[in-house]
């Protein structure tokens, strides 16, 4: 395995994959999701796949925000800008993020006052700033940023700052999760699970997946060993005929959770009944909606907003591949049709969804062209 | 926005409760610690921060691996940038002169 010499953990990774090559029964077949994008970013890049035995099969599940917001939520929030007086700000990575009548740095050549700021906090900052306009936030992601924008909110309160809301587009990682396990042609077999989610909600909201699907699930950090132990864990449980919520990420990942985080978020969330996501349809209860003692900071209140609803074409498959039922390439549309520069279908949108992943890495073979200079 | 930053902890604000000037891959910015607040962080402690908060103690040895590892999976460029937009044109104590 010379591919791996010049990686750290070149040994403990050469031991997990023996390891895992042993475990995995030549008589089985093995679908695990990794929930995560940020995992499946790392599987690509590191090419993790070529490591594995091929009856061990990674699927690629819905955990990249970007990719799973519905297009009409852009276009809604892009209709802000409309407004006198509106500064309308977003994450660097919504900038490219193509909406019916173009992106937000589209919009913004058009005129329109977008600007990309990296913290919530600095869009409140800029509220504070410009006491004359009225400053949007796009806020977007799972709970590893909610209870960024939850403290925001708690602090614009406190600091009685009333030119500021948040257009609010946070879903919940683990009705996306019940969603695929419900869905009739769901085939896995364990899960990889997120780890800066879990950073924030802990382990325990894992536990009906083990308890009531009967189905592994081991929340997992991102280096190539990481998630390589991770498969190996689960591999131990399916042979022993386990299953149960382990924690790999244990030197991040406390069981519990971050307190502070979930109590900011409860402060000032609420679930909606239901939301959609894009490339599977409306979720319910898997979105987080701003509580009516927040209206004041709600854009969604504070501006009509046309609820506009955008479909992707059917030829996409989207749904599929997120179920593992069809690997990116096996979509009818992908690299011709859908690429990363011109995306047809969710999983395309960011880097961190599985088609664009497997597009732009799709040529790599194991660690051959990782540079470790640090 | 789905990265984890690893800042180190310098000092914290005397003007707002929370409020902490890091060590950023190379620059320095103020972050939230407020979601730290069961268990919180002191000048010297290493922290993973989510679009300008911190989210996690970490040790350092943590704190370097997720730095190379940030830097393996190519997101080097991606970090720079994201650690030196916080606090939009810098702070305000910048803007009068340098460090503080």
């Amino acid at each position: 395995m010379k591919f791996v010499d010049e990686f750290r953990d070149a040994a403990v990774i050469g031991r997990t994959v023996d390891e895992i090559r042993r475990l995995a029964d030549p008589a089985r077949h093995y679908r695990l999701m990794e929930v995560c994008g940020g995992h499946t970013h790392a599987i690509y890049r590191f090419g993790l796949k070529d490591l594995l035995p091929p009856n061990v099969e990674l699927i690629h599940g819905p955990g990249c925000p970007v990719c799973v917001l519905p297009m009409g939520r852009i276009d809604d929030g892009l209709t802000m800008t409309e407004e006198p007086g509106v500064i309308f700000t977003a994450f660097g990575d919504m900038m490219r993020v193509p909406g019916t009548k173009g992106s937000p740095l589209q919009y913004k050549s058009r005129g329109a006052d977008v600007r990309t700021v990296y913290s919530p906090a600095d869009a409140l900052r800029m509220a504070e700033r410009n006491p004359d306009q009225r400053v949007v936030f796009f806020a977007i992601g799972f709970e590893t940023t909610a209870p960024s924008t939850a403290l925001t909110l708690l602090r614009a309160r406190a600091r009685g700052i009333r030119n500021f809301s948040v257009f609010c587009n946070h879903v919940t990682i683990i009705p996306g999760i019940r969603a695929i396990l419900d869905s009739p042609d769901m085939r896995l077999d364990a899960f990889i699970g997120p780890g800066h989610v879990s950073t924030v909600i802990g382990c325990r909201p894992y536990e009906w997946i083990a308890r009531n699907e009967h189905k592994p699930i081991v929340v997992s950090g991102f280096e190539p060993v990481d998630i390589l132990q991770s498969v190996l864990m689960i591999l131990r449980q399916l042979r022993n005929g386990e299953a149960k919520v382990e924690n790999q990420y244990k030197r991040v990942v406390p069981w519990e959770g971050n307190r502070a985080a979930l109590k900011a978020i409860a402060e000032v969330f609420e679930l909606r009944n239901y939301f959609e996501w894009r490339g599977m349809g409306f979720i319910s209860q898997s979105a987080l909606a701003i509580r009516e003692s927040f209206g004041a900071w709600d854009a969604e209140r504070l501006f009509s907003i046309p609820g506009i609803r955008v479909t992707d074409p059917k030829a996409a498959q989207c749904g599929e591949v997120l179920k593992g039922v069809l690997k990116p390439e096996q979509c009818k549309l992908f690299g011709n049709e859908c690429t990363p520069e011109h995306p047809v279908g969710a999983l395309m949108v960011s880097s961190e969804g599985s088609c664009a992943a497997y597009h732009s890495y799709q040529h790599r073979k194991a660690f051959t062209n990782i540079a470790v200079n640090v | 926005m789905c990265l984890a930053i690893p800042a180190r902890i310098v000092e914290f604000s005397r003007e707002q409760e929370n409020y902490a000037l890091v060590d950023v891959v190379g620059v320095r910015r103020y972050i939230d610690t407020g979601l730290l607040a069961d268990d919180p962080p002191v000048p010297g402690d290493w922290v993973l921060v989510h679009v300008g908060f911190a989210m996690s103690k970490i040790s350092e040895p943590e704190a370097l691996d997720q730095l190379r590892m940030l830097n393996a999976l190519g997101e080097s460029q991606a970090v720079q940038e994201e650690a030196e937009g916080y606090g939009l044109e810098a702070d305000e104590q910048f803007a009068r002169g340098g460090e503080p």
